[in-house]
């Protein structure tokens, strides 16, 4: 039994309860253990850093130094969120690439009674424990059901290729760990080169033209590649790509239909789990007929109110297009 | 356009060289930003995946920081477009912490209220209000806070996908609380004194 301990994040919480919940069924067939850090805290994911930045650290650290007082028996902690995971790892390599910095984020957690000294802990992301500690032999040996003949974009994401403090990964750009994890799970894994590129992050809240076409790129180019679905390490980047697909459709006026998943719901269809277990089916584009190609029936769950099909009716402005009429900005 | 604002770099910097305010957000940012050290290459605006709508490229604002050109970079919309994706900090042969360079500049132009256009800021400052309240995020008051200020007009046409992600169980419209909140309170309140005394 291998232990390890958990720092879920907010988003496993609510709008990634999928991934949450098809990580906790492949734990037992590989013989892992996660134990959630205790009153743990939001990571401030891209928001807090931009505000102030001994308070974003500070956050950041509490939950180092909840942890590290959680340590028996292991010193790793498990981020599934690329997001939480890289802010955890950041904070932790700042805090010893500048002691002076550490010492200011030690004194804020003074006040609450901790402290945290960096290097205790080795974060890491979920992906980076299943690859390289459990391996893919392991993996390999616990798949009942093949996913043979899906046809898979792997996609990485950002923020757990890059900046990779630790070098834990095969590339930068074009990492293969997913790949293989895929493929060992008896998948048709596409050549996908987006596979590192950006989902907009953020930019779905504050600027969503600029996401629209990072969305558009990605889900374009699986499209294009004949991929029944993408799979994903992260929850903002599933969430961006499920969730903003049809409003990105609507800005382009393109048809696309590309299902994202979570990388361990896949993991866990071929452990043998049902799909309504591993939250197969709350995805907003469906992934049914995707699966239905290798023979996995997936429950219909209550689809939303449709959307108003054409834009007849009462008279509505025209749709914006970005910079028509518009003098160029300075 | 990128190449008037050149110019105006180039007259700057014929005169002495003020490095205050590139020092000032060197010492500003997490870590050892590197900034000093910035060869002008552009490698980084080249693996920008939102240089097409930002107003310079990282290489041009570092330039400007040279130049001491300190209004018209907390202006620049360049910082709030930053997706934090890391291509240009894994590709800069100067290993400058591009990313969070990003972050200090956008807490310095909150700071002097320079950045006209006031969508990422409040979508920030109304993240950090919830987690400090919560000690979590929480995503529907997030986001219909945020909706209803910035874009009431998407509204309609976002409820479709509100709906949806409620009806599936993935957005909760209740928040949930830490245990100790007066632990974090304390610390950030600390934090923040500790701030604006470095």
């Amino acid at each position: 039994m291998n232990k390890y301990i958990l720092y879920p994040g907010c988003s496993m919480e609510s709008s990634a309860k999928a991934y949450m919940e098809s990580m906790n069924t492949i734990l037992e067939p590989l013989d892992l253990r996660f134990e959630e850090i205790d009153d743990w805290n939001c990571c401030g994911a891209t928001e807090y850093l931009g505000i102030n930045l001994i308070p974003a650290y500070a956050l950041i650290a509490r939950n180092l130094a909840l942890a590290s007082k959680q340590m028996n028996g292991t010193r790793t902690v498990v981020a599934p969120c690329s997001a939480c995971y890289l802010n955890l790892a950041k904070a932790d390599y700042y805090m010893q690439e500048r002691p002076s910095f550490g010492e200011k984020v030690n004194e804020a957690l003074e006040a609450g009674g901790l402290s945290y000294v960096p290097g205790t802990l080795d974060v890491r992301h979920l992906i980076d424990v299943l690859v390289h500690d459990v391996g893919l032999d392991a993996i390999r040996n616990a798949v009942v059901r093949p996913l043979k003949g899906l046809k898979i974009a792997p996609y990485m994401g950002c923020m757990l290729p890059r900046p990779d403090y630790q070098h834990r990964w095969t590339d930068h750009e074009h990492p293969t760990e997913l790949d293989d994890l895929l493929r060992a799970l008896g998948a048709d894994v596409i050549d996908y080169p987006l596979t590192t590129e950006c989902c907009g992050g953020h930019m779905t809240q504050i600027g969503p033209e600029t996401a629209f076409e990072l969305i558009r790129r990605l889900v374009a180019d699986a499209d294009e590649r004949h991929a029944d679905l993408m799979v994903t390490v992260c929850p903002m980047c599933q969430m961006n790509i499920d969730a903003y697909q049809n409003e990105m459709n609507r800005h382009f006026g393109t048809d696309y239909h590309m299902p994202i998943l979570f990388f361990t719901q896949l993991m866990g269809l071929a452990f043998g789990r049902k799909p309504e277990e591993l939250g197969i089916g709350t995805e907003l584009v469906s992934s049914r007929n995707a699966l239905a190609n290798i023979g996995v029936e997936v429950p219909v769950t209550q689809e939303p109110a449709a959307p108003r099909k054409k834009d007849e009716g009462l008279p509505m402005p025209r749709r914006w297009v970005k910079n028509e009429g518009k003098e160029a900005v300075k | 356009m990128p190449h008037m604002t050149d110019e105006r770099v180039r007259a700057r910097l014929t005169r002495e060289e003020d490095l205050s305010l590139l020092k000032e957000v060197s010492i500003k940012t997490a870590g050892v930003s590197h900034l000093e050290m910035c060869i002008q290459c552009g490698t980084c605006g080249g693996s920008c995946p939102s240089a097409m709508d930002m107003e310079h490229t990282p290489r041009m604002l570092f330039a400007m920081l040279r130049a001491g050109m300190r209004d018209e970079v907390l202006r620049s919309n360049t910082p709030w477009l930053c997706v934090s994706c890391y291509h240009c900090v894994v590709r800069c042969p100067q290993e400058v912490h591009i990313a969070d360079v990003m972050y200090t500049l956008k807490g310095m132009a909150i700071e002097a209220k320079l950045y006209s256009d006031s969508t990422a800021p409040d979508f920030s400052q109304t993240f950090v209000d919830m987690v400090e309240t919560y000690g979590r995020s929480f995503e529907f008051g997030l986001a219909s806070r945020h909706y209803l200020k910035h874009f009431p007009l998407r509204l309609p046409g976002m409820a479709p996908m509100g709906l949806g992600m409620i009806t599936k169980g993935r957005m909760s419209m209740t928040p949930k609380r830490i245990k100790h909140m007066d632990q974090l309170k304390a610390i950030l309140e600390r934090a923040g004194q500790l701030e604006m005394t470095s």
